[in-house]
């Protein structure tokens, strides 16, 4: 994916003048319109990318959760060279020095294996055993992956889209007088 | 059932006095059990969520549980007559709630406390029990968002006037389950009360 | 097992953040997160190749247990009375609370995740707020502001005096579960006299607050602030001083500043182990840069430190609370914005178009422009943030709370590691879980 090609893309990049190359940060690329520091991977490239940050001085995992965006209503903008997939796993860092935070959202699609993040942060491992409860995503070289959050036995993943609420229709039946 | 000499095993299982003929002379004894056991209900420990933190509320010093003997929450089911569902309930809990009401010796009574408990409340989706009748046989419901110690006391003297005058066993064998009765919420304050007043 | 003792200056204040160790790259090899199924687990002392030597028993203490804080449940690997590995399992208070943001408009949203952490419900309901106002691009009024602080600040109050009357009782002074009660009741009835409800208010709201602060406030307000702090040098005189209590919260859970970065933990996890790290003074939110506070800190990272931590931060929010009844500017106590912002109620007798937004905010709700965002407050257990996406319509397309305490719960086995199991229970009181917040 060379940033030529990716520059040739541009208008919902109003941002990236086409012609300049899309900027890279930690090999993710940068997403010039989003107000945070968001930086967008790709299965490949999410565990160096997080590797490198860590490295780059941020040091604590704060959140790592999934987006299925089955259902997006709205029209997905993503910068030039970044492919939209069904899932999104979005891994928020801090790095408290620096006072900085970080977003990374790694585009997957439905059954893809992400690398586990254990090695880096141990606290990911909750976390990401709710990624999979909820969504199904697994993670290779997770000690333990199994569900957090549901019943160990439990069938489907609750968050995904394609599973319902599960609300029943709520009759209103005439209260009883019995007192 | 039936058992000879013995008369209605349901009505001894919840009257506890076995091999008793109720007639007229046994009447005073009755009553005196009936009004002992409303005194002294000690509640098992089920709280789960927001409706816990209101029940603890009860038992401390302000709403004062202990006026009405009630405020040993025991945590061993065996010691406890009174379960107070407090909070909502979910799917991988609802085995547990039956597990330790099967454990709670006869008799045993249920408030459903909350709208969570009573129906489900907000949470209309797969990881709720729709109220928790569907596990265990209710004999009080205690609505409110959390009910406020004020609603919990009215839901707890409700239960104590029924058992006194019976009227609780004897709705516990129409129904063949909890007596399900419904209380209207009792809280705020009144107008005009100053903070610390 | 030795016990140390903690100088006094453990619980001053510290304003410096401390320059962080090198930090170590843990490698969990497993010793002290018990990672079996419950299959696994009940196999456990069975296994009759082990011989007579093999001593380990597995003991199950929850999910309905009176020492565990809500509905935690926790599997522990046990030889005699040492705990060896530990796996807290959760999920017995799943209430699918994300799956139901998704069903309820913005305006509803508030309700939801307020009951997520039912003690400091004040902190989600804003962390919500902000991300939908991050969204909506709109900017709340000065005095909403100062509301929404004011509100926070007292509800970390009461929270932590929560925390003292549940941590008492855990280590066997029940008289303190009655003195805690005592104190959130003054402020829980300030709640109600606002916000009308006493938990689980809906208060903090996108946009502003829902009401503006009745008339009468200072004084009530005044009325806390010199009821409490003589009750906190009561609490002071029955456990901080106290050679039990100090024995057994001291040495007991001991974490250090590297261990918790690596495991997430954030709040008073964190500060206990030396590291100053609070939202509220790192990454100010609100007005936290106009109003002046310590943030506390302890030294060795044990359940002492934690229990001496909140009790200071009581008095720091305290001291909050007295700046902001100073400064509280006049004004809107919300955006006033048609489309966000319901009309009053008068006014939709008068006015036709009030009545058609009233309509449409309380039934559709009100559309968001698309776009992710993240907002995170410093609540009394943790950074407490909501991520959310929006795609154009009336309802969040994915609402994310990060909870603090599903996080700090990864703590628990590394710091139960080799405890008896009666400091089990102290350890699981000081790290303060919430189960709603865990399990949402």
């Amino acid at each position: 994916m060379t940033d030529e090609t990716a520059a040739a893309e541009e208008a919902e990049d109003e941002a990236v003048p086409a012609g300049d190359p899309v900027e890279m940060r930690y090999g993710a690329i940068v997403d010039p319109a989003a107000a945070d520091a968001v930086l967008h991977a790709t299965v490949e490239n999410h565990l160096d990318a997080c590797a490198e940050a860590f490295a780059d001085g941020f040091d604590q995992l704060i959140d790592l959760t999934a987006v299925d965006y089955l259902t997006y209503a709205g029209t997905r903008v993503l910068p030039a060279g970044v492919e939209a997939e069904r899932f999104e796993v979005v891994t928020q860092l801090i790095s408290h020095h620096r006072r900085e935070r970080v977003r990374i959202r790694t585009h997957l699609a439905d059954g893809t294996e992400l690398p586990s993040l254990f090695d880096l942060w141990p606290g990911a491992e909750s976390l990401e055993r709710e990624v999979f409860d909820m969504f199904g995503i697994t993670f290779a070289d997770h000690p333990d992956m199994s569900r957090v959050l549901m019943p160990e036995d439990w069938v489907g993943h609750p968050l995904r889209k394609d599973y319902a609420v599960g609300s029943i229709p709520v009759q209103f039946k005439a209260a009883s007088n019995e007192r | 059932m039936k058992i000879p000499g013995l008369g209605d095993t349901g009505a001894i299982a919840d009257h506890g006095l076995e091999g008793m003929d109720h007639n007229f002379l046994t009447g005073n004894i009755e009553n005196l059990v009936s009004w002992a056991r409303a005194r002294s209900l000690w509640p098992a420990t089920f709280g789960l969520a927001c409706c816990a933190i209101e029940m603890m509320a009860t038992g401390a010093a302000h709403y004062d549980l202990a006026r009405y003997g009630m405020e040993t929450f025991r945590a061993s089911p065996r010691q406890a007559d009174l379960m107070i569902v407090a909070g909502r309930v979910s799917q991988k809990m609802a085995p547990v709630l039956r597990q330790v009401y099967d454990q709670m010796m006869e008799p045993k009574w249920v408030i459903s406390m909350g709208v969570c408990a009573s129906s489900g409340g907000m949470f209309n989706n797969y990881a709720i029990v729709q109220g928790v009748d569907q596990v265990v046989p209710v004999d009080v419901y205690a609505p409110g968002c959390p009910p406020g110690p004020e609603t919990l006391l009215h839901a707890i003297f409700t239960l104590h006037e029924k058992i006194e005058t019976g009227e609780l066993t004897r709705r516990r064998e129409a129904n063949g389950g909890g007596a399900g009765i419904t209380i209207e919420q009792r809280d705020g304050q009144t107008a005009g009360l100053t903070i610390g007043g | 097992m030795t016990v140390t003792e903690n100088p006094e200056s453990a619980t001053e204040p510290s304003g410096e953040a401390t320059d962080g160790a090198a930090r170590v790259r843990r490698r969990d090899d497993g010793a002290a997160v018990l990672r079996l199924s419950e299959a696994e687990a009940a196999q456990i002392g069975n296994d009759p190749e082990a011989g007579d030597d093999d001593e380990r028993v597995m003991l199950n203490m929850g999910p309905s247990h009176p020492s565990t804080h809500g509905v935690l449940r926790l599997m522990l690997e046990m030889e005699g009375e040492t705990v060896l590995r530990s796996k807290p399992v959760v999920g017995y208070l799943h209430t699918g609370m994300e799956k139901q943001a998704e069903q309820l408009t913005y305006l509803q949203g508030c309700t939801n995740v307020t009951r997520m952490d039912y003690a400091s419900p004040f902190f989600t309901e804003l962390a919500f707020s902000l991300a939908t106002e991050k969204l909506l691009g709109i900017e709340v009024p000065e005095r909403a502001t100062w509301i929404r602080m004011l509100m926070s600040e007292l509800n970390r109050m009461s929270s932590h005096l929560l925390f003292m009357a549940t941590n008492g009782m855990d280590l066997g002074a029940v008289s303190m579960m009655i003195y805690g009660w005592r104190e959130r009741e003054e402020v829980l009835r300030f709640f109600e006299k606002v916000t009308g409800l006493r938990m689980n208010h809906n208060y903090i709201r996108p946009g502003g607050v829902a009401v503006d602060l009745p008339d009468g406030w200072q004084a009530d307000v005044e009325h806390l602030l010199e009821l409490i702090p003589p009750r906190l040098e009561e609490y002071d005189v029955l456990m901080t001083g106290q050679p039990i209590w100090r024995e057994r919260l001291q040495g007991v859970g001991t974490i250090n500043a590297d261990e918790a970065l690596a495991l997430s933990a954030t709040g008073p996890i964190l500060r206990s182990a030396g590291y100053a790290w609070d939202l509220r003074r790192d990454e100010p939110y609100l007005a936290y840069d106009e109003v002046e506070f310590d943030v506390i800190v302890g030294s060795y990272g044990d359940s002492y430190d934690r229990y001496a931590i909140r009790l200071n931060e009581i008095r720091e929010s305290m001291r909050i609370v007295e700046q902001i009844l100073d400064k509280m500017p006049a004004g809107d106590y919300r955006v006033q914005d048609k489309k966000v912002t319901p009309p009053p109620r008068v006014r939709i007798d008068q006015s036709m178009e009030a009545l058609i937004h009233h309509f449409k905010i309380f039934t559709e709700g009100y559309k968001v422009p698309e776009g992710e965002a993240y907002a995170a407050v410093e609540s009394p257990r943790g950074e407490l943030g909501v991520y959310m996406v929006s795609d154009g319509t009336s309802t969040p397309y994915r609402m994310h709370v990060r909870g603090p305490s599903f996080i700090n719960l990864q703590t628990m086995p590394h710091m139960m590691q080799n405890a008896l199991i009666a400091d089990a229970v102290a350890i699981i009181s000081s790290v303060d879980p919430i189960m709603g917040e865990v399990d949402r």
